[in-house]
């Protein structure tokens, strides 16, 4: 056995856990000071837990929120998936939706499409942004930024609240006449017009979460400018950080045209409008009275003006975090860390300029196509380099394959699946044959799924402890992220060939009715049981998670305040959990990039950013750099 | 105090940093830098509703001409009186910079007022439409100019509402904190500014083309 190192604190020779014990102690009695100094300003259960303006309980706020809706959108699809692979088959469990949606365990066309549109809103927009936006940009962003909370914490608390209202007028359209929005998530009129009553709350509730986003875009991007520590430069910030900020403006500029759509299509359904109704319409063999003499593209236009940037909001975040995940675990700086940047930068101004290349079939014309087809095989570029910057980190690291490395390893391949097949929609002529097949389906749930939802989860096993003070198991870890990857691929690989084979997306049966897909349309079993058995993968992480919650609200702490041995100011410069008021007990200052791993003549593998490196080293070798910090603060 | 130490140390309400004073090196307040972003996303909103009407105007053959049914100078009235509202919010701010409330107060009262009579024109517009039977349903231009307008007149209620707040109960932030109230005031001047704007460019798309 080797022998137990030693490092010097003061004037003393300690051993390493010795140190970190005293460490721990340290930060303890910090901690009860805290709670003294501040003792004296109670605040009210309401105040703390409910309407609170500390951005780590907002964060915590979205995530469990937005997790709930990510479950609640997941089974939406499983039910769907019962109806694609057993067309008009009975089931047992369809009748929870019903008599009216579900006539004995059969599923109705009308509830089908509910389900379908539903499924695509809730996780966009009330799943995966509130949780890579909402809860991870919210916890992690001011305290890797050495900020003591966001610029404005009430408006924080504002956008949370905005949020939740928004989330449940969604469900609540469930028990609307007519039930729920049935004209698909991307509402298209002039279908969407005509619809049941459940459309009008849908568009209610995008107000709300609109109104939600911008609040949140406008805090981050003011707090990333101007709450940074001292000595946090730009190019200093984590890769997470820039994510974020690019993220914001994208939130910021490309939701209002949303809202403006959305608010001329309440207009069409609630004041007679014909804002996207052409004059003449026959619908069930009448033809409506309304004035016509709208355009149904604009409403296109308008939505896609929003929803392709989205694309970006639902990814960016996620390599921010596979970033973070990557950097600490190879023990190497990121490699090509400007090059991230500034594609990163590019990503989100080209994200403004290719959103027709959703609308080749509209006969739009070719001119412009041909304009959106350059803009869009120009925006692949900037993707490539961030996903090859991150591949090349790998090189010559000394990997450490704990849980959130797995998933985030694993979204290396899932978003370059993703994204490569993305390219064939991307040029007109191929899209032509793909759009509104299964293919396209695949291509974007392999980016989300398997891409941004692993990332999520990457980023959930990585700042649990920082959050709970607890490590999540690792065994049910390794367990849950196996299984998922099997079953994920499970569910969309069969969607390539489906597609190409032709199968529309849009069908109710799944495809039976066409006698030419019908070697294509039998994977439909072998999908609705992966994605069954991929609701069974969830369970080891629920248990995990739940019983680590549980185990950290009784006070049970087994990870130290930087169990990961990290660089960045969220982990080093803060405890587990971090203070309640104001993150940090003295407010950090930064002395360089933040990334510094294996920094050749230093005794640890990581120099965090807010240490600063005494100009002699001590002979015997330095210190952990927390017990520099420590020191220095004592001194 | 450097501001970063200071926040940390903070007694009970959490001090954020630059709340009130520039950062050094972006020379901006907090608020100064959101209501920009703000109004960043106020321009996509308007700019969309903008390019629909070019969009819907360019896709049928015989779109009306503004002069032709609406009410021109009642609208330059209304444009007349919102510019001089932007004026007198510039100089409530410049008043409350020199410390000078009881003038601040008069010009914010002022500005107010220029609101009110904007929002009592606007009423008599529609009111004169209703009473034709002309409805938002009634064709496109129609519609859009009910939507654009209206949407236009939520935002100067929305102004009057903050407004209404700085005369009464918020003007009591000057005894404690004169610089936090006067940045208030700067602030929803530069957000008045845009809702001017605005109509500036309503004014000519809807009524003079």
């Amino acid at each position: 056995m080797a022998p137990k190192r030693q490092l010097r604190v003061g004037t003393q020779w300690l051993y390493v856990d010795e140190a970190e014990k005293l460490l721990r102690e340290a930060i303890r009695i910090q901690e009860e000071e805290e709670k003294k100094r501040h003792g004296g300003h109670p605040q009210s259960w309401i105040r703390r837990y409910v309407f609170s303006t500390d951005h780590k309980w907002i964060g915590l706020q979205y995530g469990f929120t937005a997790l709930l809706f990510l479950l609640f959108g997941f089974s939406l699809m499983l039910l769907m998936r019962l109806q694609l692979a057993w067309p008009n088959k009975a089931f047992g469990i369809l009748k929870v939706l019903g008599e009216t949606a579900a006539p004995g365990g059969v599923m109705l066309p009308e509830t089908y499409n509910q389900l379908g549109a539903m499924h695509g809103t809730i996780m966009v927009f009330l799943a995966i942004v509130p949780l890579a936006v909402g809860a991870f940009g919210n916890y992690v962003v001011p305290l890797q930024i050495g900020a003591p909370d966001m610029a404005f914490p009430k408006l924080n608390m504002a956008s949370y609240w905005c949020y939740l209202p928004g989330g449940l007028l969604m469900l609540g359209s469930f028990f609307a006449p007519g039930g729920a929005a049935n004209s698909g998530w991307t509402s298209y009129p002039p279908l969407s017009v005509i619809a049941t009553q459940g459309q009008t709350w849908w568009l209610l509730g995008m107000v709300f979460l609109i109104t939600s986003s911008l609040l949140g875009s406008v805090n981050f991007i003011v707090t990333i400018i101007q709450l940074r520590a001292k000595g946090m430069t730009f190019m200093r910030f984590p890769f997470f950080v820039w994510a974020q900020l690019v993220t914001s403006f994208l939130l910021l500029l490309a939701f209002p045209p949303l809202e403006a759509a959305a608010i001329l299509q309440l207009m069409d359904r609630v004041a007679g409008t014909s804002f996207f109704m052409p004059s003449g319409l026959v619908v069930s063999g009448n033809v409506l009275a309304n004035a016509g003499g709208g355009n149904p593209l604009l409403w296109q236009h308008l939505f896609w003006f929003l929803a392709h940037p989205e694309v970006y909001v639902l990814i960016l975040p996620a390599m921010g975090i596979v970033a973070e995940v990557l950097a600490n675990n190879t023990r190497k700086p990121l490699w090509g860390y400007r090059s991230m940047v500034g594609a990163a930068v590019f990503l989100g101004f080209m994200s403004f300029v290719v959103w027709a290349h959703h609308m080749f079939l509209t006969g739009m014309g070719t001119v412009i196509s041909a304009f959106f087809q350059t803009t869009t095989m120009i925006i692949s570029i900037p993707s490539v380099i961030i996903l090859t910057a991150m591949f090349m980190s790998l090189w010559g690291g000394s990997i450490r394959f704990n849980t959130p490395m797995l998933f985030a390893l694993a979204f290396l391949p899932m978003f370059g699946i993703g994204g490569l097949t993305g390219l064939p929609l991307g040029l007109a002529a191929s899209d032509i044959h793909l759009h509104d097949t299964y293919y396209v389906i695949g291509h974007f749930h392999y980016v989300v799924a398997p891409g941004t939802i692993f990332a999520l989860f990457a980023g959930i096993y990585y700042w649990f402890p920082k959050v709970t003070g607890r490590m999540l198991n690792e065994f049910w870890g390794k367990v849950h992220f196996w299984l998922s990857l099997i079953f994920i691929n499970g569910v969309f690989a069969p969607m390539f060939y489906q597609g190409l084979a032709g199968i529309s997306r849009r069908l109710y049966d799944g495809g039976a009715q066409y006698a030419h897909a019908n070697p294509a349309f039998k994977s439909n079993v072998l999908m609705t049981v992966s994605a069954w058995c991929l609701l069974a993968a969830q369970v080891p992480f629920i248990v995990n998670f739940f019983w680590n919650v549980f185990m950290a609200v009784l006070g049970k702490r087994n990870a130290g305040p930087n169990p990961w041995q990290a660089t960045t100011l969220d982990w080093a410069a803060t405890t587990s959990p971090p203070l309640a008021h104001g993150n940090f007990d003295v407010m950090p200052v930064v002395y360089r990039g933040p990334y510094e791993y294996s920094l050749p003549g230093h005794e640890f593998d990581y120099l965090p950013q807010h240490v600063e490196v005494p100009e002699a080293p001590p002979p015997g070798g330095g210190m952990l750099p927390e017990a520099v910090a420590v020191a220095r603060r004592e001194a | 105090m450097d501001a970063h130490a200071h926040a940390a140390h903070g007694h009970g309400e959490l001090e954020i940093p630059f709340n009130v004073h520039p950062r050094p090196d972006t020379g901006l307040y907090n608020a100064k830098l959101g209501i920009w972003l703000f109004l960043a996303s106020e321009v996509m909103l308007f700019g969309a509703l903008f390019s629909s009407l070019i969009l819907l105007r360019t896709g049928v053959e015989n779109w009306p001409h503004g002069w032709k049914l609406l009410n021109v100078p009642l609208a330059t009235l209304n444009t007349f009186v919102l510019i001089s509202s932007s004026v007198t919010v510039v100089l409530a701010w410049a008043s409350l910079r020199l410390g000078d409330l009881r003038k601040g107060k008069i010009y914010l009262a002022l500005t107010l007022l220029c609101a009110l009579i904007f929002m009592v024109v606007k009423a008599f517009e529609y009111g004169s439409k209703f009473s034709h039977h002309i409805h938002p349903s009634t064709d496109n231009f129609y519609a859009i100019y009910f939507t654009m307008t209206g949407l236009h007149g939520l935002h100067v209620l929305g102004g009057m509402v903050v407004f209404a707040y700085f005369l009464g109960p918020g003007a009591k932030m000057w005894q404690t904190e004169p610089a936090r109230f006067t940045n208030r005031i700067e602030v929803c001047g530069l957000y008045w500014h845009f809702v001017d704007l605005v109509w500036i460019f309503l004014f000519p798309t809807l009524y003079l083309l």
